[in-house]
C-alpha cells in the first residue's frame, strides 16, 4: 500500500471525478462530502511521498511496471514532493470552502463544478508529479480544460473572457508540445531524467535552442507573466469564487513550477545560464510585471480585481527568483510558491466570503466589516501583513531570499523592484484595511436617515465552512513564516540544484 | 536553395500552416474565425509531429514473424510509430479544446447576439459591463 502513494495521488481523484454525476444524480447534496472526502486521500499520500522522500531521497514509481525511458515514471524529488503537499493542501481547503459559495453562485451546476473540480486538482498534481515531459503536456491540458470550463460558469463577461483565455492558453500549450517534439527529434527520448543524460553533448544545436525557446515561451504564456498575462485578469477576475480561490493560488505556481522543471531538472542549469541569456530576458520581465501589475491593482476599486493584478505581480517575483540562478534566488522562489499560493488562497477565500456576505466588491463599501466580519477581516489584515512583508508573516522570509539572490546576482535594479513592490502591495492592502476597519458612514448616509448611523452594527460573520478554511490559511501564514527556516532547511535545500 | 526547400518541404508546410493559424486567432475579428485558426494551428503541429516519424522506404510498424523474439528487429525499415501515438493524444485535447470554445460561443452569442468581437466589445462598454 505505502509503495503506490504515487499513483494514489492521481487515481484517487481521476476516478472519483468519474463518480461525481453518478452520485449527484442519485443524491445531488452528496458531491460535497463526497470530494472533500475524495480529497483527503492526495493530501495523506503526498503528505507520506513527502515524508519518505525526506528520509530515503528520492525516488521513482514506474507506472505499470514499465521501466523508464519507454515507460511513464512519476518523479518524486523535493520539489515535487513538496509542490505537491501545496497542491492537495489548498485544494482540499478550498473544497471544504466551496460548499456555501457553489450553493449561492451556482445552484443547478453543482454536479458539473465538483466534476471538473476534481479534474482540475488532478491535471494540477499529474503536472507536478510526472517524470514524462507529453505526460506533463497531457496533464498540462487536462488541467486547463477543466479551467476553461469552470471560470465559463462565472458571472458577466465570463463566456468571453474565457473564450480569449481557451485562444492564448491552447497558444501556449502548443508551443510547450512544439518544444517537446524538437527535443524528440534530437533525442529520441520523452523521459526527463533520459533527456538530462542525452541533452549536454547537443547543447550547441540549433535544434535544442528553439526547443528550449518554445518551452520558455509556452510556459510563460501559461505562467501569465508579463507581457503574456492578458488573459489572466478577465479570466481569474470573471470566475465564481471557489473557482478563482483555487486557480488563482495554483494554476500560475504550477506553470512556474515546469519552467524550474525544464530550466533545471531537463536542461542542466549552465545551460540555461550561459548558453542561452534567457535569464536576464525572464528577469527584466518579470520586472515589468511586479510595477505593472502593482500599479494596475492601484487603479482599482474592486477588490477582486485589485488581487489578480496582484497574482500578475507575484508571478514577477517567483520568475525573478528562477532568473537570477542562485542558490539564494531559487530558494526563494521555490519558498514562495508555497508562500504566495497559501496568501492568495487566503485572500481570495475572504474575497469569496465577502461577496456571498454583503454582496460587494467594492472596497469603498467595505465600511465596518470590522465589526461584521472580524475573524475574516482579522484573516485579510494577517495576509495583506504578509503580502507586505512584515515578519514573523510568511511573505517576509521568501522576500529576504529573494532580495538576497538578487544583490548575489549583481542585479540591483531587480533588487528595487522587490523592495519598491513591498511599497505598493502596503499602499494597496492599507488602502482596504482603512476602508474596512477606520472609515466612517458615508456623510450623504448619515444626512438622510440619521438614526441609523448609531444603531449597532450586527455581527454577521461567514458560515463556518467559509470561515475555518479561512482562519486556517491566515494561521497557515503565520505559522509558515515561523517554521520557514526548518522548511528551507529539511526541503528547499535539496529542492535547489546541486550545481548551485 | 530550391531543393533545400524541397527536401525539407514538410517543415515549411508545417510552418506556413502554423503561421496561418496564428495569424487568424491574432486577425481575425469573427470569434468563429479564430476557433477555425486555433484548430488550423493545432493541426499544423499535429502534422509537424506525424511528418517526424516517416523513413524513407520504410513500411508500417507491424511485426509479422518477430513474434518469437529470437530474431533481431531492423528498425530502420519501420516507420516510428511514437510520435503518430503522441499524436492521438494531441488529437483528444484538440477535439476537447474545440468543444469547449464552441460551448463558449454559444454562450456568448446568446448573450450579445453576434459573434463579431469589436461589436461585443462595443455592446459591453455601452452596458459598462
Amino acid at each position: 500500500m505505502a509503495d503506490q502513494f504515487a499513483a494514489l495521488i492521481i487515481v484517487v481523484p481521476l476516478i472519483a471525478s468519474i463518480f461525481v454525476p453518478v452520485i449527484g444524480w442519485w443524491k445531488k447534496r452528496l458531491c460535497y462530502p463526497w470530494v472533500v472526502a475524495v480529497l483527503v486521500i492526495p493530501l495523506i499520500s503526498s503528505l507520506s511521498v513527502l515524508n519518505t522522500v525526506m528520509t530515503t531521497g528520492k525516488f521513482s514509481y514506474r507506472l505499470g511496471g514499465w521501466a523508464p525511458p519507454w515507460g511513464i515514471e512519476y518523479m518524486l524529488d523535493h520539489l515535487s514532493a513538496f509542490v505537491l503537499v501545496i497542491v492537495s493542501s489548498i485544494s482540499l481547503i478550498v473544497a471544504i470552502y466551496s460548499k456555501k459559495s457553489v450553493e449561492d453562485n451556482l445552484p443547478e451546476k453543482t454536479v458539473p463544478f465538483y466534476t471538473l473540480f476534481l479534474l482540475l486538482v488532478t491535471g494540477l498534481m499529474g503536472i507536478v508529479i510526472t517524470g514524462d515531459v507529453f505526460n506533463l503536456f497531457v496533464f498540462l491540458e487536462i488541467s486547463a480544460l477543466s479551467c476553461y470550463a469552470l471560470i465559463a460558469i462565472g458571472e458577466e463577461g465570463a463566456p468571453m473572457a474565457t473564450f480569449n483565455y481557451i485562444i492564448i492558453g491552447t497558444i501556449g500549450a502548443c508551443f510547450y508540445l512544439l518544444g517537446i517534439g524538437y527535443l524528440y527529434i534530437a533525442t529520441g527520448s520523452l523521459n526527463m531524467a533520459d533527456l538530462a543524460n542525452i541533452l549536454p553533448d547537443l547543447y550547441h544545436s540549433k535544434v535544442i535552442l528553439v526547443a528550449f525557446a518554445f518551452f520558455t515561451v509556452g510556459l510563460a504564456i501559461k505562467a501569465g507573466l508579463f507581457p503574456m498575462h492578458v488573459w489572466l485578469p478577465d479570466a481569474y477576475c470573471a470566475a465564481p469564487s471557489a473557482v478563482s480561490a483555487l486557480i488563482a493560488p495554483l494554476m500560475t505556481k504550477v506553470a512556474a513550477y515546469v519552467m524550474i522543471r525544464i530550466m533545471f531538472t531537463v536542461f542542466q542549469p549552465h545551460f540555461s545560464v550561459e548558453i542561452v541569456p534567457v535569464f536576464v530576458i525572464l528577469g527584466w520581465l518579470s520586472v515589468f510585471a511586479i510595477f505593472w501589475g502593482g500599479i494596475k491593482a492601484l487603479a482599482q476599486t474592486d477588490l477582486k480585481r485589485m488581487l489578480v493584478y496582484i497574482v500578475v505581480a507575484e508571478v514577477g517575483y517567483i520568475v525573478i527568483g528562477v532568473s537570477v540562478a542562485n542558490r539564494m534566488g531559487l530558494t526563494g522562489a521555490i519558498l514562495h510558491i508555497m508562500n504566495d499560493a497559501v496568501m492568495m488562497a487566503c485572500l481570495f477565500l475572504v474575497v469569496g466570503a465577502v461577496l456571498y456576505k454583503t454582496g460587494t466588491r467594492d472596497i469603498h463599501q467595505l465600511r465596518h466589516l470590522n465589526k461584521k466580519m472580524p475573524f475574516t477581516m482579522a484573516a485579510f489584515t494577517i495576509t495583506a501583513l504578509s503580502m507586505v512583508g512584515i515578519p514573523p508573516a510568511c511573505g517576509f522570509f521568501s522576500k529576504w531570499y529573494l532580495i538576497l539572490g538578487t544583490i548575489e546576482a549583481g542585479q540591483w535594479v531587480w533588487a528595487a523592484a522587490l523592495l519598491c513592490s513591498s511599497l505598493i502591495n502596503a499602499v494597496l492592502f492599507f488602502r482596504v484595511i482603512e476602508c474596512a476597519y477606520l472609515k466612517p458612514m458615508e456623510p450623504a448616509y448619515a444626512h438622510n436617515g440619521g438614526e441609523t448611523t448609531h444603531e449597532e452594527i450586527q455581527r454577521d460573520e461567514a458560515p463556518l465552512t467559509m470561515l475555518v478554511p479561512i482562519v486556517i490559511m491566515a494561521a497557515g501564514v503565520i505559522l509558515l513564516g515561523i517554521f520557514s527556516g526548518k522548511i528551507i532547511s529539511s526541503v528547499i535545500q535539496f529542492a535547489v540544484p546541486a550545481s548551485f | 536553395m530550391l531543393d533545400y526547400v524541397i527536401s525539407k518541404y514538410n517543415f515549411w508546410i508545417y510552418i506556413i500552416l502554423m503561421m496561418i493559424g496564428l495569424y487568424a486567432m491574432i486577425g481575425k475579428k469573427n470569434l468563429i474565425k479564430k476557433l477555425i485558426g486555433m484548430n488550423i494551428f493545432q493541426s499544423a503541429i499535429i502534422l509537424f509531429y506525424v511528418s517526424i516519424g516517416v523513413k524513407a522506404g520504410a513500411t508500417v510498424p507491424i511485426l509479422s514473424g518477430h513474434g518469437h523474439g529470437h530474431e533481431a528487429i531492423d528498425a530502420a525499415s519501420y516507420i516510428n510509430p511514437l510520435p503518430h501515438v503522441l499524436m492521438l493524444t494531441a488529437i483528444v485535447v484538440s477535439i476537447a479544446t474545440t468543444g469547449i470554445a464552441l460551448a463558449t460561443l454559444i454562450l456568448i452569442y446568446r448573450k450579445y447576439n453576434t459573434l463579431e468581437e469589436d461589436e461585443i466589445l462595443k455592446i459591453r462598454k455601452e452596458t459598462g459591463a
